[in-house]
């Protein structure tokens, strides 16, 4: 028997192939190896980053600040490694820790003043684009040797090769599907996203699970801005810019309900996958211009949220 | 009861544009001062109150929206496409100083910020959609139909009646101030004098319950949708107008924000419920403020972001330690397990 909590991800997954090989028939160079390896190369930090969104909105919260934690993580890292000279070795750790830092920071005021997601994470994202600002408003270029080291360094695979960004990412699916699963953390996360009330009165630990999705989540931002640096070289207060709509796009796309309480983490990867290939394609079609991407994005989220309000029994109070 | 409550929600706001407003006072003593020159006010306080018009604008229009229970991320690029439409308008026009071209252009312009406002609002009611993911939508392809609009292009237009709008001035004051003392004026009469602003609140506290009661919840939640498109409208308008020009890409970024902060400084709950206009246009009129404060001391205008962050967490854990009890017994009755299980099989 086919379960029905498994519709909205089947049809993801249909949808990415059907595009795929739209793709592949109507422009010649499409079907290649190659292609699907530059989706998982151009789109790493945007994987990352939805990981961690996937549990946020799972746990039913949001988080607005990734874009702006990424950008400040490149920030940092340019900074010290470029300006002050100090080992990356020590640098990734430190943003690291950081971002995770910044995200618990965040879920503690949530849960513990009981403010909306929304309006927290929002002074976040101020706080964390400020911050880059004050550091410096320009581009810092990355020169550093272990940083372009790992920009330049390809991992042959049959047709083609990766970057080691996309090995990270892939390793940080790989992890969160096992956190989301396997472990008795995963499990209160859904928990909570069903029913906070009812979560707590079968006495999970709400407020540890809470505040650590978000520290989840900022640490995945940091991962991803480290990334972000391996990938374009530079650290800048621009970065990253409404990076954090994109990565929900891609939560919604890969069937997570925004009411919380129900999502996969396979599911976001193909929906940051089929973002990248409705770019791939414009960038294929060459007449189209760039402002389609947004408006077919638009567009199938719109598909997509109707998709799920006819599949879900659930009836969903006007509230927000 | 109410009236105290009201006093309550104002004192906090009024209390930090106060302290901006003495800070600036104090930091450069000819703040106040006003001038006239070829007939025209000139000041930093008129300043703050053109500069921020739209932006109060779109804040009255996300009060009501909130009050419902709601909320409109779209509003920003409704103010991008509202202000492409309008320049598109115009620069097509044979004749670029015609009246009737900017009147057809304004026109044309809010009609599309309704049908926005409407499809919001059928998402919302028809579709049963989440509030911030139907506008979700619509913020993210917005941008891409403002761009689509303007060819991606910056359109500049030169025609004095159009920059009327938004740097015209009338009776020796900005024109752009007359008409949001307009919005506001209709949207208190409306909401204070009629029983709108009830059945408003009615919905934002409870939707069910108010239907239940008779209220058709549908119809005012498309109304406050389509309310909202129209201030964001005539936000765009006046953004345009003043610069003479559409940007699809940068015109209203990050106005959703700033008008949401707005609100939430002005008292209102993003639960819904209870809504406090005077105390939105205060919001809005501190981010303002605070803009041209930092501005005129010269800190680098980037720290703007720093002092929001800082602005938006103190005013949140203000108003979550002042009212710390009611909300924790609101929050309990609101997860009380009973009324859950009946809405459950309601």
């Amino acid at each position: 028997m086919l379960n029905r909590k498994y519709v909205p991800i089947l049809v993801t997954f249909g949808l990415l192939a059907v595009m795929f090989a739209a793709g592949s028939f109507r422009y010649t160079g499409f079907f290649s190896a190659q292609v699907l390896y530059n989706l998982l190369i151009d789109n790493s930090f945007l994987i990352i980053t939805a990981v961690g969104m996937t549990f946020v909105i799972i746990s039913g919260g949001i988080d607005l600040s990734v874009g702006s934690v990424i950008a400040l993580t490149t920030m940092i890292c340019a900074t010290l490694v470029e300006r002050h000279g100090w080992s990356p070795v020590v640098v990734i750790p430190m943003v690291l820790i950081f971002g995770a830092l910044f995200g618990t920071l965040l879920g503690a005021i949530i849960h513990y003043f009981k403010i909306q997601p929304f309006i927290v994470t929002l002074a976040g994202m101020f706080l964390a684009r400020g911050i880059c600002y004050i550091i410096s408003i320009d581009t810092i270029t990355v020169t550093n040797g272990f940083f372009t080291k790992a920009a330049q360094t390809k991992v042959p695979l049959p047709g083609g090769n990766i970057s080691i960004n996309v090995i990270i990412a892939l390793v940080i699916v790989l992890a969160a599907i096992y956190l989301a699963h396997y472990t008795r953390f995963g499990r209160n996360v859904y928990a909570i996203g069903g029913s906070e009330q009812s979560a707590l009165l079968m006495g999970l630990p709400v407020a540890r699970t809470k505040i650590l999705v978000y520290t989840f989540s900022g640490f995945c931002s940091a991962l991803a801005g480290v990334v972000f640096t391996f990938y374009m070289l530079s650290g800048y207060g621009l970065h990253a810019m409404g990076l954090e709509l994109d990565t929900i796009a891609a939560v919604v796309i890969g069937g997570t309900l925004l009411t919380g309480g129900v999502g996969y983490v396979a599911g976001t990867l193909i929906g940051v996958l089929i973002q990248g290939v409705i770019q791939t394609i414009i960038s294929f079609e060459g007449t189209l211009s760039s402002w389609w991407t947004k408006i077919v994005i638009g567009l199938l989220l719109f598909v997509f949220i109707l998709f799920q309000r006819l599949l879900s029994d659930r009836r969903v109070t006007l509230k927000t | 009861m109410g009236g105290k409550m009201h006093r309550h929600h104002l004192f906090w706001p009024l209390v930090v544009l106060g302290a901006l407003l003495l800070f600036n006072l104090i930091y450069s003593p000819d703040f106040f001062s006003l001038a006239v020159r070829g007939g025209n006010l000139y000041g930093s306080l008129i300043d703050i109150l053109n500069f921020g018009a739209p932006l109060i604008l779109v804040s009255i229009g996300m009060t009501i929206v909130i009050a419902t229970g709601g909320i409109d991320l779209s509003v920003g690029s409704i103010v991008a496409i509202s202000g492409a439409m309008a320049c598109l308008t115009i620069s097509k026009g044979t004749d670029p100083s015609s009246v009737l071209l900017v009147i057809g252009a304004v026109l044309a312009s809010i009609a599309l910020s309704i049908v926005l406002g409407m499809w919001n609002g059928a998402l919302v009611t028809v579709t049963r959609i989440q509030p911030i993911i139907a506008t979700l939508i619509l913020m993210v392809a917005g941008r891409g139909i403002a761009q689509l609009i303007t060819s991606g292009q910056i359109i500049t237009v030169s025609n004095s009646n159009y920059e009327y709008i938004g740097a015209g001035s009338l009776a020796s004051l900005p024109f752009s101030i007359f008409i949001v003392a307009a919005v506001l004026l209709i949207a208190s009469l409306l909401t204070r004098r009629t029983a709108i602003g009830l059945f408003i609140e009615s919905v934002g506290s409870n939707p069910e319950a108010s239907r239940l009661a008779g209220l058709r919840s549908r119809t005012v939640i498309l109304t406050v949708y389509v309310f909202c498109g129209l201030c964001a409208g005539i936000a765009g308008l006046i953004l345009s107008s003043n610069v003479s020009s559409a940007d699809g890409n940068n015109a209203g970024l990050w106005y959703e924000l700033d008008a949401i902060l707005a609100v939430v400084i002005g008292g209102t709950s993003l639960n819904g419920g209870r809504f406090y206009l005077m105390g939105t246009v205060i919001g809005a009129l501190i981010i303002q403020t605070l803009t041209t404060t930092i501005y005129m001391i010269g800190v680098p205008p980037e720290i703007t972001l720093v002092v929001k962050a800082f602005v938006v967490l103190a005013v949140c854990l203000i108003q979550s330690e002042a009212f710390r009890k009611t909300l924790i017994t609101r929050w309990k009755k609101r997860n009380y397990p009973a009324e859950q299980e009946v809405t459950r099989h309601a």
